[in-house]
């Protein structure tokens, strides 16, 4: 009895040193985080106003503001959500419950998997060499969002895929076994049950996407822009004769240069500045707005967790 | 299995198990086990054949699971197949309803006719979709569907085009009154299912099972994860059901076998060995196999 009482003692010191250990890194880590965001927080929360949200960018830091950034932000992620959460879903969904299991769909699966780690820039380059001198889409807000929705397409394909996976076998048999079909079962079962895990999936997947500033770079995003898309309906520019040109078709802005929230910030951060004109509060402003659009994307993937949670169990 | 051969017997005391009548139809030709057999029973109602199996085999891959069955299913009966796990009684019983097609490199050789159609279920051309939507199943391990107790039920009757909302309710309450479970939930159809407790999510599946007015239902070891009370109100449901629809249940538990069918399988290696009234089967077997198993020996 008296070794079992040792090892019972050792036992229970490593439990309270890891815990003690744990405990440390986790605060070094959220340490760190807060610091950084506080920072940024201090510097660029008494930049924001009304007039940094409303205007252009300009020379005098002092007037310069981010609008043409998050509209053009805010575009490109309407693009990439609205290809890449079909396509991505659809493809998780047939992956997984309709492709047979044999060595090709095996490769598909480790390519996917390989896609989701591969390095920004790389998608950057393809884009540029495939949508925007092969496909002649030009440096657009649609080339910029079908970018980022190659680029978080594979992670959409995983989180639909491992969202089905975790959906127990016999909740499938009971729906086929009262006679569904696969697109039933699908339709029915398996999409509402996986809906959270698929959300929150996407939803990291767009947040992502948000920050990325590498491959928009690649595909020749400006830094200066001082005019928003138009507008669908909105009237062309009036011609030198002064004759009424008619107006833009409702997606013509898809066409139109852009930047966003984290190319306009490197592009102040990386400006001179002098006494008077100073752009550092710029950027960190513009760094708060891109940090508010990323925990407003992450709080939508919680509520929907939790709605989805309370009422799917097994 | 541990318990003695006493227990094993069909237990007439029973309070659901109606006074000694042995299942009408008498024995059937024990060499021939799948052959409908000359002396026909008094009640022909009673003993129609509504399942008629023929040299059966079923292969997972290369694993041959059911081995050249032959037996008939007795129309508003309960049949029991019994045997040791792996026996294949249950690979046997997803023949039905046709759930091997969900997998890939499953094979079906031979006939299962359903009666009076004479259509062959496990036949290419017949669709799966239909099989399962004239035979249901309630499986092992409750699985009602993560949604309301109502449209757990109303499920099957929705896939069958039914839209109206008063249809739906009345369905929904047939069915939940057959499966006993009407009284306990009717003040909250909207609650969800799987708020029920183990016994009651196993009788909400089998009321969703018997909303769609089935030929067969198929019950596969369904009181194996419930206990004892739950239990003995699954096997009294299965004895009223068998009124209105004929019943195949595969069990690993003998004295349920003993209680709750007219007819009991034997199977054994993926073969069948002896089938015959469950009176027969455990008080007079003619295989010693079956003697064996009945009385603990093995399995």
């Amino acid at each position: 009895m008296h070794d079992l009482d040792r090892i019972i003692r050792r036992g229970r010191r490593n439990d309270r040193l890891f815990n003690v250990l744990g405990a440390t890194l986790a605060v070094v880590c959220l340490t760190v985080l807060g610091v950084l965001v506080a920072q940024l927080l201090i510097a660029g929360i008494p930049r924001i106003d009304w007039q940094f949200l409303t205007s252009f960018p300009s020379r005098k830091a002092a007037r310069a503001g981010a609008l043409s950034a998050w509209v053009g932000s805010l575009l490109v992620m309407l693009i990439t959500a609205s290809t890449a959460i079909p396509l991505g879903i659809a493809a998780g969904i047939y992956l997984e419950e309709y492709a047979r299991k044999n060595w090709f769909t095996n490769l598909i699966e480790i390519n996917i998997a390989n896609l989701a780690g591969v390095p920004s820039i790389i998608y950057g380059l393809m884009a540029l060499g495939l949508l925007v001198y092969q496909f002649r889409l030009g440096q657009s807000i649609l080339t910029a969002g079908l970018t980022l929705g190659f680029l978080i397409l594979p992670v959409v394909i995983v989180a639909t895929r491992e969202s089905l996976r975790a959906i127990p076998q016999y909740m499938r048999e009971a729906a086929y076994a009262l006679g569904a079909t696969r697109l039933q079962v699908v339709r029915h079962h398996l999409l509402p049950y996986s809906a959270g895990g698929i959300a929150t999936g996407v939803i990291i997947a767009m947040s992502r996407a948000i920050g990325e500033t590498a491959p928009l770079v690649t595909i020749g995003a400006l830094t200066y822009i001082a005019f928003l898309p138009p507008a669908p309906f909105s009237p062309l520019p009036a011609g030198p004769d002064g004759a009424s040109p008619g107006m833009y078709g409702p997606f013509a802005w898809i066409m139109s240069p852009f930047t966003v929230l984290p190319i306009q910030m490197f592009a102040w951060v990386s400006r001179p500045s002098s006494p008077g004109n100073d752009f550092a509060p710029n950027a960190a402003a513009a760094g708060v707005i891109l940090i508010v659009f990323t925990l407003g994307l992450n709080a939508a993937a919680i509520f929907v967790r939790q709605r989805v949670r309370r009422r799917v169990k097994w | 299995m541990v318990a003695g051969k006493a227990l094993m017997t069909p237990d007439r005391s029973s309070p659901y198990r109606p006074s000694a009548d042995p299942p009408s139809g008498g024995p059937i030709s024990l060499d021939l086990p799948g052959l409908p057999d000359a002396p026909r029973p008094a009640a022909p109602e009673a003993a129609r054949i509504k399942a008629d199996v023929r040299g059966l085999s079923f292969y997972y891959g290369k694993n041959q699971a059911v081995k050249n069955v032959s037996l008939a299913f007795r129309e508003r009966s309960v049949t029991a197949l019994i045997g040791p796990s792996g026996c294949g009684k249950t690979t046997l019983l997803r023949c039905f309803n046709r759930m091997h097609d969900l997998y890939p490199a499953n094979r079906y050789e031979g006939q299962i006719l359903l009666q009076p159609s004479g259509i062959n279920i496990i036949d290419r051309h017949v669709s799966p979709i239909e099989m399962r939507m004239r035979i249901s199943m309630v499986f092992q391990k409750p699985n009602p569907f993560p949604k309301s107790i109502f449209e757990n039920v109303a499920y099957g009757p929705r896939l069958r085009g039914v839209r109206s909302r008063s249809e739906l309710e009345g369905r929904v309450e047939r069915a939940l009154k057959s499966a006993a479970l009407w009284e306990e939930v009717r003040d909250r159809l909207r609650k969800p299912g799987y708020d029920l407790s183990g016994g009651q999510q196993q009788r909400l599946c089998i009321a969703r099972a018997l909303a769609v007015d089935p030929e067969i239902v198929l019950f596969d070891e369904p009181t194996s994860a419930l206990d004892p009370i739950a239990t003995s109100r699954i096997e009294e449901l299965v004895h009223e059901l068998k009124s209105k629809v004929t019943i195949i249940i595969v069990t690993h538990n003998m004295q349920q076998a003993a209680r709750v069918s007219d007819y009991t399988a034997f199977m054994y290696l993926g073969e069948l060995i002896e089938y015959d009234s469950t009176a027969t089967v455990f008080q007079n077997p003619s295989k010693p196999l079956t003697e064996q198993y009945i009385s603990g020996h093995f399995g």
